[in-house]
């Protein structure tokens, strides 16, 4: 169970989120949508203290800072430098860092979890390939891999559906599926608006505070995203009907 | 060419000039390898002169030389790492402006002081100034760096891949940002004594690139890294003896040198192999 009370942050002389609060059963999906800007990237750092925040976000009733390893993310594929010297194997190797602990070299038990992770996203047989040669779909499923790895409790994606090819996607859908029959919970950042949206349990609609919490038939109405996105839609609504009428 | 090789090797000070640049050759590129992937090799070139003006004092003062270095150049990252946090400047203004300013204080210092260091050995390396005492300096420092190297490797793995990600688990990313910023100044400090203040970097960056070219991990970037770093060291100080050259552009020259070699005839990325590779299947059409 994921617990978020009155988080805020401020940044840069303005409030980028303000008194957010909700709550995560755990087996939930969770899909975070708001407009660029609104503060979804910088609500998933906050939860995993990158950035100074003020609020309390607990798991199972513990702060998460305090049990940062329990918590899988996967981050923007422009956050990474893919020309890096690393194999898809070493990436994936990154998630037992921490339980490794200092000093240690990755062991054999190590070595099975990074082997079923890379299996389970199929890149097993690309595992000694430079990670930039791999196609972007290919990348996003070794940060997936890396991701199951931790053996983690929560997952934080941010906007894991960019730039991937079908294949990928199946993977990705499969893998949260079995996260959610685990009793993991997902929070799941998205920046594209479309009936894909339907597949979340909830739908958190953000633009610096927390304008709607509810599933997503009831979060994707016309005012919300009017709130959401402001007085600019409203031309284009009226020319086309929105895709996320379903 | 025996002869050629050997007779420098009668002379005490090119025994010695011989042993620390095989250490250098070592040492900076494997330090080097984390600047590159890190896109901070200029930063190397910040610190190499930075510890201009700690040379200068710890003369004056008749301390330990390392000492006075190793403050100033460690005191350039902060500077760096203060303007770039307390205000809007971006980080390559805020490397320019440090890496002039503290240079010119070591020069003023220089003079102000009367030191009787010799800036030209000081910016350009000198490897008739080499001295027993400092190859035992520079293995010392030099093992020291790389213990701790193969102790960290799999933090500074994660950390240089990816930062972000790296304190998201947990990891103490500053003490790792310092750790690692002491053991690139103190890499060059033992760099300098060989290539120079100038031309330090050279010796950090090119042969890590070089192998940069060649090889798809990390570790194997400084495996191929030092022992390029190696070769360009000892082919540039014979240079440097038998043409009368200051050491450092000798080995800076070589270095680059090897760097071209890389860039041409790299089995995976050369430019020449690339186009042979691709002119080969248009051949076997006709």
């Amino acid at each position: 169970m994921l617990e978020v009370e009155r988080l805020s942050v401020h940044y840069r002389d303005a409030w980028a989120l303000e008194n957010i609060n909700f709550a995560a059963a755990s087996g939930e999906m969770i899909g975070l949508i708001g407009p660029n800007g609104a503060g979804k990237s910088t609500l998933i750092k906050a939860l995993l203290g990158l950035l100074p925040m003020q609020g309390e976000a607990t798991l199972n009733g513990i702060s998460l800072r305090q049990q940062r390893h329990r918590i899988a993310y996967v981050p923007q594929r422009s956050q990474i430098d893919w020309d890096y010297p690393v194999t898809a194997w070493n990436v994936v190797m990154m998630a037992r860092t921490a339980s490794l602990g200092w000093f240690r070299k990755p062991n054999c038990q190590a070595e099975q979890i990074v082997q079923a992770a890379l299996e389970r996203v199929e890149m097993f047989d690309l595992r000694q390939r430079q990670i930039g040669q791999l196609s972007g779909g290919q990348q996003q499923r070794i940060f997936l891999a890396r991701a199951l790895a931790q053996q983690a409790d929560l997952f934080l994606f941010d906007e894991p559906f960019t730039g991937i090819d079908k294949k990928t996607e199946a993977i990705m859908l499969g893998i949260f599926a079995e996260l959610r029959a685990q009793g993991k919970t997902l929070l799941i950042c998205n920046h594209e608006w479309g009936k894909a949206l339907n597949r979340y349990d909830r739908l958190l609609l953000l633009n610096r505070v927390l304008l709607a919490d509810d599933t997503p038939k009831a979060v994707m109405t016309f005012d919300n995203i009017q709130r959401a996105y402001g007085e600019n839609l409203q031309p284009v609504a009226q020319q086309a009907e929105l895709p996320f009428f379903c | 060419m025996m002869n050629w090789l050997l007779e420098p090797l009668t002379y005490e000070f090119m025994q010695n000039a011989l042993a620390a640049g095989i250490l250098v050759g070592i040492l900076c590129p494997i330090v080097g390898t984390y600047l590159v992937v890190q896109r901070m090799a200029l930063l190397g070139d910040v610190i190499a002169h930075a510890v201009l003006p700690g040379l200068a004092i710890a003369n004056f003062l008749g301390i330990e030389l390392l000492i006075g270095a190793f403050a100033f150049g460690m005191l350039s990252t902060f500077v760096i790492t203060w303007i770039r946090t307390q205000s809007r400047v971006k980080v390559d203004a805020a490397m320019a402006l440090t890496f002039a300013s503290f240079f010119a204080l070591g020069v003023t210092l220089l003079k102000l002081l009367h030191s009787r260091l010799d800036l030209e050995e000081l910016l350009f390396g000198d490897i008739l100034s080499v001295t027993i005492a400092d190859v035992w300096r520079i293995g010392l420092i030099g093992l020291a760096v790389l213990v701790a190297i193969k102790l960290f490797y799999k933090e500074l793995l994660f950390y240089t891949f990816d930062r972000t990600g790296a304190e998201a688990v947990g990891l103490p990313v500053h003490k790792i940002h310092l750790g690692l910023m002491t053991g690139i100044t103190l890499t060059l400090i033992v760099g300098m004594k060989i290539v120079g203040v100038i031309l330090v970097v050279s010796l950090m960056v090119g042969p890590a690139i070089t192998a940069y070219l060649l090889v798809k991990e990390l570790h194997q970037m400084m495996i191929v890294g030092a022992g390029v770093g190696t070769l360009a060291s000892l082919v540039g100080m014979y240079l440097s003896y038998y043409l009368d050259l200051p050491s450092g552009p000798a080995i800076a020259l070589t270095v680059f040198a090897f760097f071209l070699l890389a860039l041409l005839f790299s089995p995976s990325q050369g430019i020449v192999t690339r186009r042979w590779w691709r002119s080969v299947p248009s051949r076997s059409h006709r």
